[in-house]
């Protein structure tokens, strides 16, 4: 979340409510649960490395609040950002490695682990088609970011398919 | 026997063995199957399964080489090939994945030749046409031929002609197999309609995109059910759809 709020920071400066909000209007429903606490909590971590500076404003009759804006080096971290590729998202390994082991452990059958795998991908991909129907379709970014969720399940549902037709083969 | 009100489809003990060059294929291995009057059962699994053979011997496209098929408690065992191109007409819609519409028809005789075939009235059959061409956003296409259309576009008068009669069950083999994402969407989203509305629906497909619009999955591998899983949208563990979502600090 750190690089994004940056990113939101570079058009202006900002306070906490007005990232969250903005954060909610670019991701719409895709945004599980936009937790307020965790953006104050990171933008107290970049203030401290010196991406941000925040100044408290007065209000009449409701607490300060602080306003935050990006700092040279923040500005640098966002240009260091963009000029990288992203890592490519993560192997399932840790199902992976249950399902390598089970045969050694005598604690489960690979093909019943793959099953159990396959529902709970399935129920989830039926989460996002739901969420997908129910997001205005008209919000790109959002329907995006759900479509690139529901690929990369889709890819993973493949890959399950692909492990149940090798090792039912051997059994 | 009233906990278990008759399904709509059952099969039992179905195999269907290809016979062609070279070794036999063991298509279908040994199915039983029910299917509720308005489930929406989707059955996913590799190319090569067997799933479509499945879905052709239960739409009678196909005759097994061993068990049996009941519509709605009817055995089946006896049908002729003409009794049930008749179950076609009138208690099965189908749609494939090549929409095989008849190219040389237009848009609106495809979609009210079944209902004609299936002794309605032309004004009846015209009203039902229109109502669902209108339903699936094809307003304005009565005169369009097919191969003037798009994929999508074919796939939804697919849809029309299979629905024209209300058949009580639809069988569809792979209907987004041969369209892009955006028409998989469409496709995804006028099956979900439908099965609101009380559709009961067997779909074929590998895309577990649009499986997931079911709410009941078979996995099919080598001719037999691996997994028979309901799903209720409520992943054991919630962390499921913010897992795929969320921003990592």
């Amino acid at each position: 979340m750190r690089l994004p709020l940056l990113a939101l920071l570079a058009r202006g400066p900002a306070h906490g409510y007005e990232l969250k909000q903005d954060l909610e209007q670019l991701l719409g429903a895709a945004y599980p649960q936009p937790n307020v606490g965790q953006i104050y909590v990171t933008l107290g971590r970049l203030e401290k490395t010196g991406l941000i500076e925040g100044e408290e404003v007065e209000q009449s009759s409701r607490p300060n609040k602080k306003i935050y804006h990006l700092t040279e080096a923040g500005r640098e971290a966002l240009r260091a950002w963009y000029e990288e590729a992203a890592d490519e998202p993560r192997v399932r390994d840790e199902f992976f490695m249950k399902l390598a082991l089970a045969p050694q452990t005598g604690l489960a059958d690979q093909i019943a682990l793959i099953n159990k795998q396959r529902r709970q991908y399935l129920n989830t991909m039926r989460d996002l088609s739901k969420l997908a129907a129910a997001e205005d379709r008209d919000n790109r970014i959002a329907q995006l970011l759900i479509e690139g969720a529901m690929l990369h399940l889709q890819a993973d549902l493949d890959w399950l398919e692909r492990c149940q037709e090798e090792l039912e083969e051997l059994e | 026997m009233n906990d278990h009100p008759t399904p709509l489809l059952r099969a039992e003990g179905l195999v269907k063995t290809h016979h062609g060059e070279g070794a036999p294929a063991h298509a279908v291995r040994g199915v039983d199957l029910r299917v509720a009057r308005g489930e929406f059962v989707a059955v996913t699994g590799p190319s090569g399964a067997g799933k479509s053979t499945l879905l052709h011997l239960l739409g009678g496209l196909q005759r097994p080489d061993d068990g049996s098929i009941w519509l709605d408690g009817d055995c089946t065992d006896s049908y002729t090939e003409a009794r049930w191109a008749v179950e076609r007409r009138k208690r099965i819609g189908i749609v494939f994945q090549f929409f095989n519409l008849v190219s040389n028809l237009s848009v609106a005789d495809n979609v009210e030749l079944p209902a004609l075939l299936a002794g309605a009235p032309p004004k009846q059959a015209r009203a039902a046409r229109e109502e669902l061409l209108a339903e699936l956003g094809l307003a304005g296409k009565e005169r369009s031929m097919p191969g003037e259309l798009s994929g999508g576009e074919q796939q939804r008068v697919a849809l029309a002609r299979a629905l024209v009669n209300h058949p009580p069950l639809l069988l569809a083999d792979e209907p987004a197999g041969s369209l892009d994402s955006k028409g998989t969407r469409e496709v995804m989203r006028l099956l979900s309609r439908f099965h609101q509305r009380g559709q009961t629906i067997v779909l074929v497909t590998h895309d577990a995109r649009l499986a997931s619009a079911a709410d009941r999955v078979i996995s099919f591998f080598d001719g037999r059910i691996a997994d028979d899983a309901e799903l209720d949208g409520a992943s054991p563990r919630r962390s499921g759809i913010s897992g795929v979502l969320e921003l990592k600090d």
